[in-house]
């Protein structure tokens, strides 16, 4: 019976990759808290995973040729929203620091939480491989 | 892991509040500079920032860093002042002070100050989390 890694793992590892994603954008947004114009911008993680699930399962397309067309505003088969500022700032950028240190945070710490399950994964093989 | 952006993207931030601070810096320290015509005084410097366009373009590749477009002089006309005791004083008895308004440029560093410490949170955070990733399955 051989190990199948995609099934021992899960979801976790798409998990891990959108956390990455989503913190690059977050860290986007602070490093443009003083853009004029700048709009900040986020991904409803669930919706992503969701789809990302899905393409997982099913036959995803591929860009083949540097003319082909990307998807418009997708990132791993996910919209990105535009976020609604509480208040309005006169230059018109939306990015609120303290929002968005929070979601930054609470990503870190949701990436850590990925990583533990992998982890935890891992150990799990490694223990069914020693037959300790 | 399949990349370091968010390393370049906090960078980018972080050397563009420098730059802010450096120009506050620089046009605090000016605020004083007499000088005896009106072509040869110091003008109040602030920094045009941009969102990386490229990187929106590039639609995959959604988050972007800062980019300085460049620095411009303020267009406020400079302070006149009738001091014809003045050293510097011109013919008509003037000197003329920098268009530099220091409560403006005080606010103005704390929060370059606060976004280069934003920044640099946020750059330890990814690194802590990158190291963390680095040591996974031991």
């Amino acid at each position: 019976m051989a190990i199948n890694f995609d099934q021992a793992l899960g979801i976790h590892p798409q998990a891990l990759m959108l956390r990455e994603k989503r913190s690059e954008l977050l860290a986007a947004n602070l490093a443009n808290a003083d853009t004029p114009n700048y709009k900040a911008r986020d991904l409803d993680f669930k919706a992503v995973l969701e789809n990302t699930r899905n393409t997982l399962e099913a036959q995803s397309m591929e860009r083949t040729q540097a003319g082909h067309m990307a998807p418009d505003k997708q990132l791993l088969g996910a919209t990105m929203m535009y976020r609604n500022p509480q208040h309005a700032s006169l230059d018109g950028n939306t990015v609120e620091s303290q929002i968005e240190q929070a979601k930054y945070a609470e990503n870190a710490l949701q990436y850590q939480a990925s990583l533990r399950f992998i982890n935890s994964k891992f150990s799990g093989l490694m223990t069914a491989i020693r037959g300790e | 892991m399949s990349s370091m952006k968010i390393f370049d993207i906090a960078g980018s931030g972080m050397n563009a509040q420098s730059l802010r601070l450096n120009l506050v810096a620089s046009n605090i320290s000016n605020a004083n500079s007499v000088s005896s015509s009106i072509d040869q005084v110091y003008k109040s410097r602030q920094p045009v920032f941009a969102a990386e366009l490229r990187n929106i373009m590039e639609k995959n590749n959604a988050a972007g860093g800062v980019n300085v477009l460049g620095v411009v002089e303020s267009q406020a006309p400079p302070v006149m002042e009738y001091a014809p005791n003045h050293p510097m004083a011109d013919k008509a008895g003037y000197i003329y002070k920098p268009n530099v308004n220091t409560v403006e440029e005080m606010t103005n560093m704390m929060s370059a100050s606060r976004s280069y410490q934003n920044n640099v949170e946020v750059l330890n955070t990814a690194k802590d989390l990158m190291l963390q990733t680095l040591r996974m399955g031991q």
